[in-house]
């Protein structure tokens, strides 16, 4: 009796867990619009709803109104467009690495590649005094340079995932020394600026960081797709994987440089935003319940943290703009407590 | 069982004379302190200067307002983390437990800055109670979270704990930073580990707490014996586990708290030091834990005249001296084996 019944049980669970896989995403890309709304709409200066929309449309119908549109065109849009794309970067970084660490924990923002940017970045910024897209260059070849060490660290007959993590923790650790060396030697007002990067934030976003990581994405998100296909035969374990003729080394090399290549373009933009990487791949499975891995739902999980963690920095409290990463830090707090009790209640952790 | 006796009299021996050359080593490393820094005081300067202290001497107001203050905050500091990491490694059975790893330091860290922000202080003397509170909250947190999931505890995940947290910390203690530049100014030079400009008002206050932490870590290396074992053997042996973590985790608690209130966040000696007294003394924490008291003092105090000397006319704080030290080690130690739990 039984196989056709089987297959058609095995069909019945496979388009389950596609609809739900098209249910979160179309939720996430819903919530995704109502945020992006709000951003253009929120702000200081009260611009009516139909003056947003006029604005946005203002280059194809030639209605102009210089004020208006300075604000929605040259303020509100290209922040709310930096933090969606720099959220998903982040994200996209974070489950890559978690995915290949096998670990939750086992973000970028944990195991040493922020802190490699922040170091670059605060030693350009105190030292040889530079600012502005200097300071993003230089953060870009820290997280690449610390990525490359810490693999090169943990290669021995290959790389295991325990030796990526404790080596990063352990490059963590020395590059904050640094860090707090380089507070000690510089006037308050560098310190001040040093620390401002370091909290990350939209702040100062400039045209140029949308350019520039938004043609990375263009480049990295393909990359990761088509690396994708290999990781499959990958969380069965290397030698399982190697036994179906998968180029695990070769496979994983790819995926970790797209990883660094989207925590290292997002952290020159916006700065080491902490926790969007950590918390954004473990929520989406958890919305998800096993129904994929879920890597583009990390991303649209990664823009709304972002998006939403920004409007909140901007409009919390009355009269002070706090910066996007205080925000990003108290949800990575409130996400550890959440992982807490979750895996109280399953008695594990993921 | 057939050990003769003989055979561990002649090991207590050799261990015993070997703590007696690496406290006179202490000895030494501890006038090298005294006489080095911006201006070198020769050896019988120093000697003069204390047991005759002449107050119009520049050199004798050096050795007795900076030089000594500094040194003997150096040895108590040392003697803490050393000792601190020792039980840590011990209780957990881990080997990469460290006050820096574990976050009891971002903890510490952050207890102090929200002192100086929210309640003014500016009086390091002031910090000590905070530092304490902040470094056992932290410890309390990474272990409960390490401890999620079947296999417990792990290396690994104690570690990825540690970072997680501290991560979380940071960014808190980031955020106040940010709005109060006076914040900013006063824990910048704490935040780096640094035994310069201790008074010796720092020393008394800090001491009673170190003797109590170190009297109790001492006494625990029984304890540690019998964890080490694993946790079922130890049951069996008739040891309450629980109790043996908890009084543990206490002292290096205290120890770990009362040297960062001290010299401030000190990453890697209490990594380290354990180590090289554990190759040097073989399993058995009844010698590892002296050994780490009176080694990791030699490491901190060398470093600490590293730093003195190292880019003159300045100072590198000994916290970044010690974390150059102590980090390559700790990657070569994960490079050099799968690390089987102590």
């Amino acid at each position: 009796m039984s196989i056709a019944l089987d297959t058609s049980r095995i069909s019945r669970a496979r388009s389950r867990a596609a609809a739900r896989r098209h249910v979160v995403a179309g939720g996430l890309i819903a919530a995704l619009v109502l945020a992006f709304a709000a951003a253009l709409y929120l702000g200081d200066y009260p611009v009516p709803a139909d003056g947003v929309i006029r604005s946005l449309f203002s280059p194809l119908t030639g209605l102009t109104d210089r004020g208006i549109d300075f604000i929605v065109l040259q303020v509100r849009l290209p922040r709310a467009v930096l933090a969606l794309l720099s959220g998903t970067a982040f994200a996209l970084a974070g489950i890559i690495f978690q995915t290949l660490l096998r670990n939750p924990l086992a973000s970028p923002d944990i195991i040493g590649i922020a802190h490699g940017a922040s170091a670059a970045a605060v030693f350009s910024i105190i030292i040889l005094g530079w600012s502005g897209l200097s300071v993003s260059l230089g953060a870009f070849a820290g997280a690449v340079l610390t990525a490359l060490a810490i693999y090169l660290l943990a290669w021995r007959n290959g790389v295991t995932a325990y030796r990526v993590v404790l080596i990063g923790i352990g490059m963590a650790a020395m590059l904050a020394a640094i860090i707090s060396y380089l507070f000690t030697r510089a006037r308050l007002n560098e310190v001040q600026q040093a620390m401002a990067w370091l909290v990350g934030s939209l702040n100062a976003s400039r045209p140029g960081d949308i350019v520039v990581l938004g043609g990375a994405m263009l480049v990295l998100v393909p990359a990761m797709i088509a690396l994708l296909r290999g990781l499959d035969a990958m969380e069965l374990g290397d030698d399982t994987a190697r036994a179906l003729g998968a180029r695990v080394e070769i496979n994983r090399l790819g995926l970790m440089l797209v990883a660094v290549g989207f925590a290292a373009f997002a952290t020159a933009a916006v700065g080491p935003v902490g926790f969007v990487a950590f918390v954004s791949g473990p929520l989406a499975r958890a919305l998800l319940k096993g129904a994929g891995r879920g890597f583009l739902h990390a991303g649209l999980v990664g823009a709304l943290v972002m998006l939403v963690s920004d409007l909140l920095a901007q409009h919390l409290l009355p009269d002070t703009q706090l910066p996007v990463g205080v925000v990003t830090g108290a949800c990575g707090a409130l996400f550890l407590l959440w992982l807490l009790m979750a895996s109280g209640r399953s008695g594990r952790v993921n | 069982m057939t050990a003769p006796v003989s055979d561990r009299g002649r090991k207590a021996a050799r261990l015993g004379l070997g703590l007696l050359l690496l406290a006179m080593a202490l000895v030494a490393i501890a006038l090298l302190s005294l006489t080095t820094g911006a201006r070198a005081i020769p050896a019988e300067t120093v000697w003069r200067a204390l047991t005759a202290y002449d107050p119009a001497s520049t050199e004798h107001r050096i050795i007795w307002d900076l030089r000594l203050p500094r040194t003997i905050v150096g040895l108590l500091v040392g003697a803490a983390l050393g000792l601190a990491g020792a039980v840590l490694q011990g209780a957990t059975r881990n080997p990469l437990a460290d006050p820096s790893i574990l976050g009891i330091n971002a903890g510490a860290a952050l207890a102090v800055v929200l002192g100086v922000a929210f309640f003014g202080l500016t009086q390091l003397s002031t910090y000590v109670w905070l530092a304490f509170i902040g470094a056992g909250a932290a410890m309390l947190v990474v272990y409960a979270v390490a401890s999620l999931g079947r296999e417990g505890a792990t290396p690994v995940k104690l570690a990825l704990a540690g970072a997680a947290i501290t991560a979380v910390l940071q960014s808190v203690i980031n955020a106040i930073l940010l709005t109060s530049p006076r914040t900013l100014d006063e824990v910048r030079f704490w935040q780096v580990g640094s035994l310069a400009g201790r008074s010796i008002d720092i020393v008394l206050q800090v001491a009673p707490f170190l003797l109590a932490g170190a009297v109790l870590a001492l006494a625990t290396a029984r304890l540690l014996d019998g964890l080490s074992m694993g946790d079922d053997v130890a049951r069996a042996l008739g040891q309450r586990i629980g109790l043996s973590r908890g009084l543990a985790g206490l002292a290096a608690v205290i120890l770990a708290g009362a040297a960062t209130a001290a010299a401030g966040p000190i990453a890697f000696v209490g990594l380290t030091v354990p180590h090289v007294a554990r190759a040097v003394t073989g399993p058995g924490y009844r010698w590892i834990l002296p050994y780490s008291m009176v080694m990791a003092p030699i490491l901190l105090l060398g470093a600490d005249v590293v730093g003195r000397v190292i880019s003159p006319p300045g100072e590198v704080q000994v916290g970044i001296v010690t974390a150059f030290i102590g980090a390559p080690f700790f990657i070569a130690l994960v490079r050099r084996r799968k690390l089987a739990a102590l």
